[in-house]
């Protein structure tokens, strides 16, 4: 229950999933909200420590995930041709926006050569200014991608509930609970 | 024909006069960095926060008539740097200089009215986030002569205090901190 079949996603893919989701979604309304805050706000310095901490912990829970990813069954995309063809780019567009924040957002903060703390945890170290106002242009790409991924997203659920209303395949449910992508739809589970 | 040649000597002379004026013009030493365009402001009312322009370009006369002297710089506002990566992305974004849309500042000086003892007041035009208006800077002369490498050498320092609203700053660091202390520490090359 744990681990991905070939037709479906076990426990710890599924929590990956929804983790991210919703720590994407709450990174970008933080950060969006964050940056037009008010110099005398309560949050006006904990908004944004908090978006970093949260920022590179979810960086380094999504190297985890590709790993698992690299090492589970991949369960079979569903739907015609073309749809696995666009659903396989949008993933590999997911991780590639991920991984393209994670990078922009750190090169912000650490363009001076400070580290960046995480929750008074631990500590990530600068690795110096590599481009000249770096924390400008570090943040110009860092917002856009943020609009990137937050379309992407949108694009992405739409597609699962088409897959759902539509089609009527178990592409969304299977992302719920391992228990229903046990009914074998048109995989080779059989074999 | 003597007259002639007396006008003539006269007319050579009045130009090489001319052209000795010309010669008492500087450039700022931006290149051996013997300058400097330094702010500072108060945080909080508890400090002050001090900053500079890294980049910025511009020349001088220093008569021995000082009311016949002139000064023009221009500042390359991205250059700001206050020794913090995110708070220097904050003072180029839109709510303080706005430096894509201004990037450069601007100062020219229209009348130096001499105080005796090398100092003088420098009367001149600033253009500072889109905005132009007439300043005085405090300013004295320090010194000039020969420098060791065969050039020629003169310099002055200069303060001034700016309403950051009157530029259309407006973002509200505070009652302490509506003004900010400009100093322009220069050294010029003599051309
Ligand atoms: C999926 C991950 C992330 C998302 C969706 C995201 C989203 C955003 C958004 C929407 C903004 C506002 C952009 C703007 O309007 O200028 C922002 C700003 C920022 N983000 Fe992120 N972010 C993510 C990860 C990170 C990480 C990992 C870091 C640092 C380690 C980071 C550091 C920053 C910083 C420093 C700013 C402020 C820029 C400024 O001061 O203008 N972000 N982020």
């Amino acid at each position: 229950m744990l681990k991905n079949s070939n037709s479906g996603y076990g426990w710890v893919s599924i929590t990956l999933h929804w983790l991210t989701a919703l720590t994407v979604i709450g990174l970008f309304a933080v950060g969006y909200w964050m940056v037009d805050l008010n110099y005398y706000s309560e949050w006006y310095q904990t908004a944004p420590h908090y978006h970093k901490s949260v920022g590179l912990l979810l960086a380094a829970v999504t190297l985890f995930r590709l790993a698992w990813k690299i090492q589970q069954p991949s369960p079979q995309l569903l739907g015609a041709r073309w749809e696995k063809h666009l659903a396989k780019l949008g993933h590999i567009a997911f991780y590639i926006l991920l991984f393209s924040l994670f990078m922009s957002g750190y090169l912000i903060s650490t363009a001076d050569g400070r580290s960046i703390e995480v929750f008074n945890w631990f500590s990530v170290p600068s690795m110096g200014e590599w481009i000249a106002n770096q924390e400008d242009i570090a943040g110009e790409i860092h917002e856009w991608l943020a609009y990137s991924i937050i379309g992407l997203a949108l694009l992405h659920a739409l597609a699962a509930l088409k897959h759902h209303v539509i089609n009527k395949d178990n592409t969304l449910v299977r992302m719920l609970s391992p228990s229903t992508s046990q009914q074998p739809t048109l995989n080779e589970e059989k074999e | 024909m003597k007259t002639t040649l007396t006008s003539l000597t006269l007319a050579l002379g009045l130009s090489f006069a001319t052209i000795n004026a010309q010669a008492a013009d500087y450039a700022i030493d931006t290149k051996g960095a013997h300058a400097s365009i330094n702010f500072k402001i108060q945080h909080l009312g508890y400090s002050w926060l001090v900053g500079r322009f890294n980049q910025f370009d511009g020349e001088f006369s220093l008569e021995d008539d000082m009311s016949k002297s002139a000064v023009s710089v221009t500042i390359d506002t991205s250059s700001i740097d206050s020794n913090h990566a995110e708070r220097d992305k904050h003072l180029r974004g839109d709510d303080f200089l706005n430096v894509d849309k201004f990037p450069e500042a601007t100062f020219k000086s229209t009348k130096v009215v001499p105080k005796g003892d090398g100092k003088f007041d420098l009367h001149g035009e600033l253009t500072l986030h889109g905005v132009t208006k007439s300043i005085v800077i405090d300013a004295y002369k320090i010194g000039e002569g020969k420098d060791p490498w065969g050039g020629y050498r003169a310099g002055f320092m200069g303060s001034t205090k700016l309403k950051l609203a009157d530029y259309g700053i407006t973002y509200n660091l505070g009652p302490a901190s509506t003004h900010v202390d400009m100093e322009l520490h220069v050294e010029g090359v003599r051309k």
